[in-house]
């Protein structure tokens, strides 16, 4: 900050900020007050008493295990996929990469339909999935495989940048050391990146409890069995419950700010080590 | 640490695969899949059912709902939906899926009293309190400056019922003139401002945001919307004229066969029939078959002048495909208008 | 396909590429490809006579249109606010910052109703908007809105790493040889965060034309005019028309390959002309 060239007029700075803030509170911080004052409009007690409906308990424990499944499967992907494309300097990369990145893209209605074409009782293997009884369309597994679908590429995405930052120096100089290939990821390359993977898997997280698209098209949206959080919300508010629809989603907007506090925690202390191991390359 | 996650992860995923598929199989679990209006009739019916039938037989049953747009609720049986029964907002979506997915027969429609339709409804407006644009009739919703709130038809079943009262009014009104009702229903189209995807959003964007003069809707839905959103705030017009929309119920043979819940699926929509449940129908402003009972609630279902898609344009297939496929009479209206 | 250019003393290539691959042909490939299969079952001149029907192409048009509108309005002020947070300090700034996530992580269906609240003509921001002649929900705008507040984090999560890398020391030297702050900024900063700018447009728009569940509340969806073509492809689902809705996707699909293939290049591109010089 005490760099000449970076010292604009006051002027200058303040409207630069003025603008920029004016730009957040209109796209952002309004969305973000809406949902919490719709949610509190009648009141702390309405506002708790509607949560503990039996059916949103339900929506909630269905997203929490989808989460907790789906997380892990993108976690282990995204750590070899990074550690292939950021290690390594291979033909096909950038095909690879675009293809990771697809899921990003498309639409979330084909991010489900396509499930229904598989696993669908007109699809590839739905007629013998129902001969032997094996639920896996309009029940939980396709809900999971949809979001593992559009959660797919945020853990690989974080990791692949921070991974190629840190270089390929010291995890060779463990090799010639003498360590085996697991070793050295578990205690040189792991700690090099471990708040980059942190911070991954808080934004998959936050992503995979929100998916709304893909999950609808493939729930089959039963009452307390197979609907999450956020088709329960869309539930509520079709039956003009709007005051527990928005305390449903405030349990996500809050889930989402909770994910922004860990993530700029996380940020502040990476930053922090990324500064120190430069510091230490220098001398 | 991460393996066990794994580990942990494919323990869970198979853990879970298992009680989904135990669970279904052991007690006696019926899915009602059914349309969106119906949620509050159904959730009281579920349970003078449940009520019934311990009684009766000494059973416990459970009764699962999923409600959803109509044709979705049609799509998700035809791939695999594990439906014992379904309760649509129209014919149609139940013959698609008798003729795609063979899991319940063609003539399904004879099986039950009345059409399989155990009750009716029709289409009215709901106008802002005291009625300031002064709306009677269709002919009002054709006027310049009037602004009306509808869903879409080509996503919602109940749409497709508000289209087609408005081009059967006009169709008596120019003796048959087809090329007149076109032009009757495409003024009438263009005072609408958002076509939502479902009826209970057009609600919404009715009661909530304030939009429109006039919402076409189902007579029951007008009636909750009347009654738990705003009371007070709106009145209910029955149009001289209207259409006779019969939802109807069918039992989904071939997963009951499956599930072994056969005979429970059938009582379920039979009990619809009962004095009891045509009682509830009523309750939830729903028009009961049962003349005595529908009487009884005569202050509040008044008589309206009907007419029926049968009569009127050929059966369902027909209105279907004349008015709703690609290139129907609604995407005309849209594509030539502008 | 994939091969090694160079030999590597790091173990485990095959291994993790290998499960790359793999799970990525699970996941992705495999029920991807169920699109081109369930398309293939329609002739050419019946595809080609979907994905061109003036519904569609005017569906096409407000998805792409709207996403590549709201791109280039987040590129100017996600730039701004990624140099604001990058150089500025001022009050709240943690929370400011941390903030930006927020369309990220926030479901689409409740964002969707929310904008539709705050927009609307009786909504906190759209009575105004109205007042002023601007017609800000169920119409184009409505979309462009929605779109905005999606893509919005994109850019700035792209654009700010990089401008807080750039040495001030750089900035000084040219300063001290007599640049301006116009020379400065065009010379040296703008080409350093150009690449970061593009795989933020192109994440932002890739992402935001595909968007359903936050726009579908606020589009309108009038045929021809507000109706969005992830819209049309559940109308097509509505009339058991799968392969029509599999073709429009299709389309969908391809651009937004070609499109992130594009940015992937050019980012290769660049670092490669950056390592070279």
């Amino acid at each position: 900050m005490s760099s000449l060239a970076r010292t604009e007029s006051p002027v200058v700075r303040r409207s630069l900020i003025g603008i920029a803030l004016l730009y957040l509170v209109l796209f952002i911080f309004f969305p973000l007050f809406i949902v919490f004052a719709s949610a509190l409009q009648k009141g702390i007690a309405v506002y708790f008493n509607s949560l503990i409906n039996p059916e949103t308990l339900a929506a909630i424990k269905l997203t929490v295990l989808t989460a907790l499944i789906a997380v892990p499967l993108n976690l282990v992907f995204g750590v070899a996929a990074s550690w292939a494309i950021a290690k390594f300097d291979f033909r096909g990369k950038n095909f690879l990469l675009t293809l990771i990145d697809l899921p990003l893209s498309v639409s979330p209605v084909i991010s489900g339909l396509i499930f229904v074409l598989i696993f669908g009782l007109q699809g590839v293997f739905g007629p013998w999935l129902r001969d032997h009884g094996i639920r896996i369309i309009y029940a939980p597994p396709a809900i999971i495989l949809a979001t593992i679908f559009v959660t797919f590429p945020m853990v690989a995405r974080e990791l692949i940048p921070v991974m190629k930052a840190q270089g390929n120096d010291e995890e060779e100089a463990a090799i010639t050391l003498g360590a085996s290939g697991w070793k050295t990821f578990w205690y040189v390359t792991l700690p090099n990146i471990k708040w980059g993977l942190l911070y991954g898997v808080i934004l998959c997280n936050a992503r995979a409890m929100g998916e709304f698209g893909a999950v609808s098209v493939v729930s089959g949206h039963i009452r307390g069995l197979t609907n999450t959080l956020p088709l329960q919300i869309e539930i509520l508010y079709n039956e003009y419950n709007f005051t527990a629809a928005f305390a449903a989603a405030s349990l996500l907007a809050f889930l989402a700010l909770l994910t922004l506090i860990i993530k700029t925690l996380v940020e502040y202390r990476f930053r922090a080590e990324l500064k120190a191991v430069r510091k230490e390359r220098e001398h | 640490m991460k393996i066990k996650n794994l580990i942990n992860a494919v323990f869970a995923f198979i853990l879970m695969l298992g009680l989904t598929t135990g669970s279904w199989a052991k007690q006696i679990t019926l899915l009602n899949v059914s349309y969106d209006p119906t949620r509050e009739l159904y959730d009281s019916y579920n349970k003078a059912f449940i009520k019934y039938w311990k009684g009766k037989t000494g059973e416990d049953v459970i009764i699962n709902q999923s409600h959803g747009g109509s044709g979705k609720q049609a799509r998700a049986v035809i791939d695999g939906l594990d439906a014992d029964v379904v309760t649509l907002a129209l014919a149609y979506d139940i013959d698609a899926i008798a003729q795609k997915s063979n899991l319940l027969p063609k003539n399904w429609q004879s099986l039950l009293p009345d059409n399989s339709a155990p009750y009716t409804s029709t289409i009215v407006f709901l106008v802002h309190k005291g009625n300031p644009k002064n709306i009677r009739d269709w002919d009002d919703l054709a006027k310049p400056g009037i602004s009306v709130v509808t869903p879409n038809p080509k996503t919602s079943g109940g749409a497709r019922w508000n289209y087609l009262a408005a081009w059967g009014y006009a169709l008596k009104k120019f003796n048959g003139d087809e090329n007149k009702v076109k032009a009757f229903v495409s003024a009438l189209y263009k005072n609408v401002p958002v076509l939502d995807s479902g009826a209970r959003g057009s609600t919404t964007t009715f009661v909530e945001r304030g939009i429109g003069d006039v919402l076409i809707a189902w007579e029951n839905e007008a009636y909750l919307a009347v009654n738990e959103l705003g009371p007070g705030k709106f009145d209910i017009i029955i149009p001289s004229i209207s259409i006779l929309a019969e939802p109807p119920v069918a039992v989904v043979e071939r997963d009951t066969d499956r599930h072994g819940t056969k005979r429970q699926a059938r009582e379920y929509l039979k009990y619809l029939y009962s004095d009891e449940g045509q009682e509830i129908i009523a309750q939830n402003y729903y028009r009961p078959r049962n003349q005595q009972i529908a009487q009884k609630y005569a202050d509040q279902l008044k008589p309206v002048n009907l007419f029926t898609i049968d009569g009127v344009f050929g059966g369902w297939q027909a209105a279907q495909k004349k008015h709703f496929s690609d290139g129907g009479t609604f995407d005309q209206i849209y594509t030539q208008g502008t | 396909m994939f091969l090694l250019k160079q030999k590597s003393t790091l173990p485990g290539f095959h291994l993790s590429l290998g499960y790359t691959v793999f799970y990525l042909s699970l996941i992705v490939l495999i029920p991807l490809s169920m699109l081109f299969i369930k398309t293939s079952t329609i002739s050419f001149s019946h595809f080609w006579s979907v994905v061109t029907a003036p519904r569609t192409l005017a569906a096409y048009r407000l998805s792409f249109g709207a996403a590549f509108i709201a791109s280039v309005i987040n590129v100017f002020f996600g730039f701004l606010i990624a140099w604001v947070l990058a150089r500025y300090s001022f009050p709240c700034k943690k929370i400011v910052d941390a903030l930006i996530d927020f369309p990220f992580a926030l479901p689409t269906a409740v964002a969707g109703i929310a904008l539709t609240t705050l927009y609307s003509s009786n909504g906190m921001i759209g009575q105004f908007l109205y007042k002023i002649g601007i017609q800000s929900a169920f119409s184009w705008t409505g979309v462009t809105l929605a779109l905005i507040f999606i893509g919005l984090p994109f850019i700035v999560r792209t654009v700010e790493p990089v401008l807080q890398e750039i040495d001030p020391e750089i900035e000084d030297a040219a300063s001290s040889l007599g640049a301006g702050r116009f020379q400065i900024f065009f010379r040296i900063i703008f080409p350093a965060v150009l690449p970061s700018l593009v795989t933020g447009f192109s994440l932002a728009f890739a992402r935001t034309i595909g968007e359903y569940g936050s726009v579908v509340f606020i589009a309108g969806n009038m045929p021809g005019k507000t109706e969005i073509a992830p819209l049309l492809i559940i109308t097509k689902l509505e009339q058991y028309d799968y392969s029509g809705a599999t073709a429009i996707a299709l389309v969908m699909l391809i651009v937004s390959f070609l499109l992130l293939a594009l940015t992937n290049f050019a980012q290769w591109w660049a670092s490669k002309r950056i390592g070279m010089s």
